[in-house]
């Protein structure tokens, strides 16, 4: 047993060499590698061939409904946040076809459709987004009906989570309990440092895979330095986070401020497009789309990301039940803040700041939940 | 040797471009399937006879299972022509921004076609034109009502298979940025700053220009309960004057009720901001 107070040396530490050796290992071991690269003038995820697609050298310049790529001197590769993209992009894909229908000689055949998905290993998952995957497994695959497209993605993905040293402007995740450490959940984790000392990566296995993984990757031995110097480097995210959630019971806020006049107010400036929604990573609502060719002998089934934005995702007999914008807005900052919770048992929001900054019209959740805090807490009498 | 029991298809033009009708023909893989389910009656862009008998008149025989319909309503004559089509068809489906808004000629709606009609024309005794451009559902009940300047060919052989099948065409009402975001494009707006009408335009065309990096110029026309100050203001933050936003809206589908609006705000002094967004450092 040990009596050492001080946190002994854990994990090792790779250079950039050693992050290519990642790429080709996982790839030669059959997983489809995902990680951030740079297209479109953002940071996005796609596939990557090999280490030399990471954004080494980019960083984001974020606020509420704008995003700029921005070039870094240090060339760290995993300095940005809040990309246009989530995993749930590869985990729930927004579009996936269920089954088919034959119909010949008087015959129906259904198909299901159950062609493999790709092994995936996520590159670079951020610590809030490792929750907002926690958080989607909860909602797709922790009741009673299990969601087989996504329980197929997620059951084989590896997942190598990088903590954040360089949180947006719009970042908020200290304040939700979930970054900018890793938490739970991966299977390797990475810390980036670039000083005096030169451009590495302190990393931990957290699973038998990883812990493989990590054996075949040229390592050093990790000092107790560096292992000080990536803490504190974490540590110090936590206190440049460009936001924060009112520090409240969010579920009794939620719950309380229905009728509050702020939901008219954000109401005249959304446009309902549906961004926030498509682009927050735990969000996981789909409508269903039937397809028939024109001889009528072939159906397709298709699944397809729907959110609550839309004027057909409330579409009962007669019309839709939540026709104003009001209504729509309120239906999703109170489900990701408040009836989540009654739902998972947890908060449906992570806090990475997606929302914040792909809305077009830059309405910033922490801003709104912050003026409903604002108007409960108004001394009694006043409307 | 069995009866034809195909159901009839007809294909209707009035004051439009044709490049509606166009998607039909564009349709190369499918068309050959398509004349497998119905007949293709009455189609003069294709063919000028009427069900093999020439020549095809403007007003066909009929009458016809499905009518679609491209182009807008600008002379009396149309008036009387859309009247009759519609007692012939059992269904009518009007296809594109002319026939479903008005179409760019309803910018009429908003001058003088007198002064017009003088200027433009050397013997303007010879025009017989209607003050206004307007859609075919202002004169006829019209079964459904599909966008685009031009339309959008996978959307056109879905509202026919629909029809075929008898069953609700799986056309959504939401914005271009469902499709877009769908798409996983990154917005332009937000990345780079370029104006786009993306939140306040029917879906449909699949998000076509912000995948090429452009800006949605409403094409497809204007979504279910648009919030067009909300959006007026962020074009105006975007760079656009008032008189470039009232133009933007003033295209292919500028009669369209919702963008009334859009004149008198674009015009006037910009509302203040209620959030004016904290400037980036
Ligand atoms: S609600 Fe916004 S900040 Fe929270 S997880 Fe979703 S996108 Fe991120
Ligand atoms: S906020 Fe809306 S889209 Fe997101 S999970 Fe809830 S109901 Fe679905
Ligand atoms: S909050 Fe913003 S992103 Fe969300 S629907 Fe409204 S305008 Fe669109
Ligand atoms: S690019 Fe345009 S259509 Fe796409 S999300 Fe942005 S505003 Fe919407």
């Amino acid at each position: 047993m040990s009596t050492t107070t001080t946190p002994a040396a854990e994990g090792a530490v790779i250079g950039k060499d050693g992050l290519a050796t990642l790429v080709d290992l996982l790839r030669a071991r059959g997983f489809t590698v995902v990680g951030p690269t740079v297209r479109d003038g953002a940071i996005v995820l796609a596939e990557l061939e090999s280490a030399d697609q990471l954004p080494y050298g980019w960083g984001v310049e974020l606020e509420a409904g704008h995003y700029r790529l921005r070039e870094r001197e240090d060339g760290a590769a995993f300095a940005h946040a809040a990309g246009p993209q989530s995993w749930k992009t590869f985990l729930h894909p927004a579009r996936v076809r269920q089954w088919r229908a034959e119909r010949s000689d008087g015959q129906l055949v259904i198909e299901e459709d159950d062609t493999p998905p790709p092994r995936f290993a996520f590159l670079g998952v951020r610590p809030c987004d490792l929750r907002a995957i926690a958080v989607q497994d909860r909602v797709l695959t922790g009741g009673r009906h299990r969601d087989p497209v996504y329980q197929g993605r997620r059951s084989g993905a590896f997942l190598v989570a990088v903590e954040c040293t360089e949180p947006g402007a719009t970042c908020f995740c200290a304040s939700m309990g979930t970054g900018p450490a890793a938490g739970p959940g991966y299977d390797l984790a990475l810390t980036e440092l670039v000083d005096a000392d030169g451009h590495r990566f302190w990393i931990r296995s957290g699973s038998p895979e990883g812990a493989d993984i990590l054996a075949a990757l040229p390592t050093s031995a990790a000092s107790e330095a560096v292992c000080e110097t990536a803490r504190q480097a974490v540590a110090s995210a936590a206190d440049r986070m460009g936001r924060t959630m009112p520090d409240t019971d969010l579920r009794r806020l939620m719950a309380g401020t229905l009728d509050a006049p702020r939901w008219d107010d954000v109401a005249s400036r959304c446009l309902t497009c549906g961004n926030c929604t498509m682009v927050c990573p735990t969000c996981y609502c789909t409508t269903t789309e039937d397809v028939t060719d024109l001889t009528g002998d072939h159906a397709e089934r298709w699944r397809v990301w729907d959110v609550c934005f839309d004027l057909d995702f409330s579409q009962l007999h007669g019309g839709p039940v939540r026709p104003s914008a009001r209504s729509r807005y309120r239906q999703w900052l109170t489900h990701k803040l408040g009836t989540w919770y009654d739902q998972f048992g947890s908060s449906g929001c992570v806090g990475c700041g997606r929302c914040i900054v792909w809305c077009p019209v830059a309405i910033d959740i922490t801003e709104e939940a912050a003026a409903l805090h604002d108007w409960a807490d108004r001394p009694d009498g006043e409307p | 040797m069995h009866a034809d029991t195909r159901p009839t298809l007809a294909v209707w033009k009035f004051a439009s471009c044709d490049g509606c009708q166009l998607t039909l023909l564009d349709c190369e893989d499918e068309l050959l399937g398509l004349a497998d389910q119905v007949r293709i009656s009455h189609f003069l862009e294709m063919s000028g006879a009427e069900d093999g008998r020439e020549p095809a008149t403007l007003n066909g025989i009929g009458p016809y299972d499905l009518s679609l319909v491209e182009g807008s309503v600008t002379t009396e004559e149309d008036v009387r022509r859309i009247h009759h089509i519609r007692r012939i068809s059992r269904r009518l489906v009007t296809i594109g921004a002319c026939a479903t808004a008005g179409g760019v000629q309803a910018l009429r709606n908003f001058a003088d076609v007198e002064q017009f009609r003088a200027t433009v024309y050397a013997s303007p005794q010879y025009i017989a034109t209607l003050a206004t451009s307007t859609p075919i559902s202002a004169h006829v009940p019209v079964d459904f009502e599909l966008r685009g300047c031009p339309i959008d060919r996978r959307q056109l052989l879905e509202v026919i298979t629909a029809f075929l099948a008898g069953r609700k065409p799986n056309i959504p009402d939401h914005s271009v940025c469902f499709e877009c975001k769908r798409r996983g494009n990154t917005c332009v707006t937000v990345a780079h700053g370029t104006p786009c009408l993306g939140p306040v335009t029917h879906a449909g065309c699949g998000a076509l220009c912000p995948t090429y990096g452009r800006g949605c110029y409403g094409c497809f026309g204007p979504v279910a309960n648009p919030n067009l100050v909300a959006m007026v203001r962020q074009l105006r933050q975007d760079g656009m004057t008032g008189r470039d936003i009232v133009r933007i809206f003033r295209t292919f589908n500028a009669a369209s009720p919702e963008y009334a609006p859009v004149a008198e705000l674009a015009t006037q002094e910009p509302p203040e901001d209620p959030h004016p967004p904290e400037t980036p450092q």
